[in-house]
């Protein structure tokens, strides 16, 4: 399978809208030759501001210039947008709806060799919280691009988690694409998988190795967390006897708490999550080593969907334990 | 020199701001930044009656200049200007804080006419400020951003990344006025975090530094006026203010950062108000 850049198609997107659309403007904190926004810059200059590693004054001024009629996109590292950054997000930005497009960039452990502190896993949790606040989180480099051309045109403050390493392509490129909408990958009935980013990837994988048991594995891309489509997760989940959500991200507040609460008094159908257990990053050497420290895999996926359907575990279950214990 | 009738209108206005805070906006039955609020007095007097063009009846006219608050909490005396300057009814006035009310306890600009920012937590109105400048050169726009900053309000680090930012743009559409009045929340700045000497700091992050009286009239509108000529780097007017300005037991009193007044201070704050009238 062909995987592709998301961040390029980040940068490359902002380009080609730039070209036709003056009210764009792009804010970095001396990320831009990661974050690929740089590729902006060096195509319109004028409507480019390095703001240095300054990310609390580029947020608010990200807010001024959407002020005058600009759409503004800020980028950095996740962990970065969302936490240094956090109170300016929240405080001029998110209560006035102000039109500031944030790029959480190199989220999750996609950033495996610079460890925890770059590490963004509670970036989602972060922002769903904020009242007025859209959440994407992309699958691929063409889902990107359609959400970037998206968020252009729709108002208000947009978080765009983008993950840092290539990944395979589920989007085609004609596939019509708006905020909001789910997107089925894989259908199925005996259970549903909710997920996203990176995420996705996984649990076709499981949904194959649990085909070859005789389950029957429903995938969907839950690319917009946030305002998440509760009728539509309803309708997802409705037929299939349990439900999984995997997301590269903390299992306390991002996508698994948000399909959790959707379903909230609905369904009846056991639930459970893939995700990182309340836990902080660590360094590695590469991202799929990362991804299978924390079990965020497909093998992960299969066992959580065995668990729901009270199916006896896989001959992966229990490879490793989850490492609570990485940070105390 | 700044004629004598303008200087007269604008230490006017300044008195009926000062009489709308006390006595509308705070009066006998709320808690409010008295303080804050009166040491800014005739900086937003000379903004709004004389400096800024803006239009009451038309607030976001795109060929206007921008006011902010950063220091938020000092809203009363921005509410007051708004509704002396017919953004809305002076009857509103008495709704500040009330649920329901399109005066919030810190600057709203999706709630209050001629609010042009959500500002209130502090150290962020000068981003916010440079954020406009540079939309406002993109737009070959020659209107100005004039923001209020607190000596408090220096603390935050933020200021000072917008510091360095706006000397970088080179934005001499950005005009920042501190209000010097030398007290943050809980007492003197000089007990609390005193950061040193202000002026020299700001010279050395390449602004343009004017130092004035904060409630000379003739000497804000001046410091402005100067602002306009200076070309290539932001102007930060550092203006030295009493807080509590006008009102006796309220002046350097740290108590009335956010206080009550009792029914007799109420009296007292009328009679020292009525005693600046010619």
């Amino acid at each position: 399978m062909s995987t592709k850049s998301l961040r390029t198609a980040y940068g490359e997107t902002l380009v080609e809208l730039g070209r036709t659309d003056e009210r764009i403007v792009v804010l970095e904190a001396d990320l831009g030759k990661s974050t690929m926004s740089i590729l902006f810059q060096q195509a319109f200059p004028d409507r480019f501001f390095e703001m240095g590693i300054a990310e609390q004054n580029m947020a608010s001024t990200a807010a001024g210039l959407a002020l005058t009629g600009k759409i503004p996109f800020m980028s950095t590292f996740a962990v970065f947008a969302s936490g240094r950054a956090y109170d300016q997000l929240r405080q001029t930005i998110s209560i006035a709806r102000l039109n500031v497009k944030i790029c959480g960039s190199s989220s999750g452990l996609s950033d495996f060799g610079d460890g925890s502190t770059h590490q963004a896993i509670e970036d989602v949790a972060i922002m769903r919280a904020i009242p007025n606040m859209t959440v994407l989180v992309p699958v691929d480099a063409v889902e990107t691009r359609k959400m970037v051309a998206a968020m252009v045109e729709w108002p208000g403050p947009v978080y765009l988690r983008i993950n840092r390493n290539d990944l395979p392509i589920y989007t085609a490129d004609d596939a019509s694409y708006r905020i909001g909408r789910l997107h089925p990958v894989r259908d199925g009935r005996d259970v549903v998988v909710f997920a996203n980013g990176v995420m996705v990837s996984k649990a076709i994988a499981a949904a194959d190795a649990l085909a070859r048991e005789g389950v029957s594995v429903k995938v969907v891309n839950v690319s917009t967390v946030k305002p998440l489509d509760r009728d539509a997760v309803l309708a997802d989940a409705k037929g299939c006897k349990a439900v999984v959500t995997a997301e590269e991200h903390s299992i306390i507040g991002g996508l698994g708490s948000a399909i959790a609460e959707a379903l909230r008094g609905n369904t009846g159908q056991p639930i459970e999550f893939v995700g990182i257990d309340d836990c902080f990053g660590t360094s590695a050497h590469g991202y799929d080593e990362l991804l299978a420290h924390y079990r965020l895999t497909p093998e992960a996926i299969a066992d959580a969907a065995r668990s729901v359907l009270r199916l006896p575990a896989g001959s992966s279950s229990g490879v490793r334990q989850l490492p609570r214990a990485a940070n105390s | 020199m700044v004629a004598q009738e303008l200087v007269r209108s604008l230490e006017e206005k300044a008195l009926r701001l000062r009489e709308l805070i006390v006595d509308d906006l705070i009066g006998t039955e709320k808690v409010g930044h008295l303080g804050g609020s009166c040491s800014s007095a005739e900086i937003v007097a000379a903004l709004y009656f004389h400096k800024m063009k803006h239009d009451p009846a038309s607030p976001h006219a795109p060929d206007r200049d921008r006011f902010l608050l950063s220091k938020g909490h000092a809203a009363l005396v921005q509410y007051a200007a708004l509704a002396l300057a017919g953004y809305f009814s002076t009857s509103e006035l008495k709704t500040v804080k009330s649920l329901g009310s399109i005066l919030q306890g810190h600057p709203d600009m999706t709630k209050t006419p001629g609010v042009e920012a959500n500002t209130g937590s502090l150290g962020q109105g000068l981003s916010i400020a440079n954020g406009m400048a540079l939309g406002l050169k993109l737009d070959h726009s020659s209107r100005k951003v004039y923001v209020i900053l607190g000596d408090g309000e220096l603390n935050e680090g933020q200021i000072w990344e917008a510091a360095m930012a706006a000397a970088r743009f080179k934005l001499d559409n950005v005009v920042a006025i501190l209000d010097r009045n030398r007290l943050q929340a809980t007492g003197p700045i000089a007990d609390r975090f005193d950061i040193g000497p202000v002026a020299p700091k700001w010279a050395a992050f390449g602004w343009h530094v004017i130092e004035i009286d904060g409630h000379d009239v003739a000497a804000v509108v001046e410091a402005l006026d100067e602002a306009d000529a200076v070309k290539g780097q932001p102007t930060i007017i550092v203006a030295n203010t009493v807080k509590g300005k006008g009102v006796s037991f309220a002046e350097n009193n740290p108590a009335f950062h956010n206080g009550a007044m009792t029914a007799e201070q109420y009296a007292v704050a009328m009679k020292d108000l009525q005693g600046l009238r010619h």
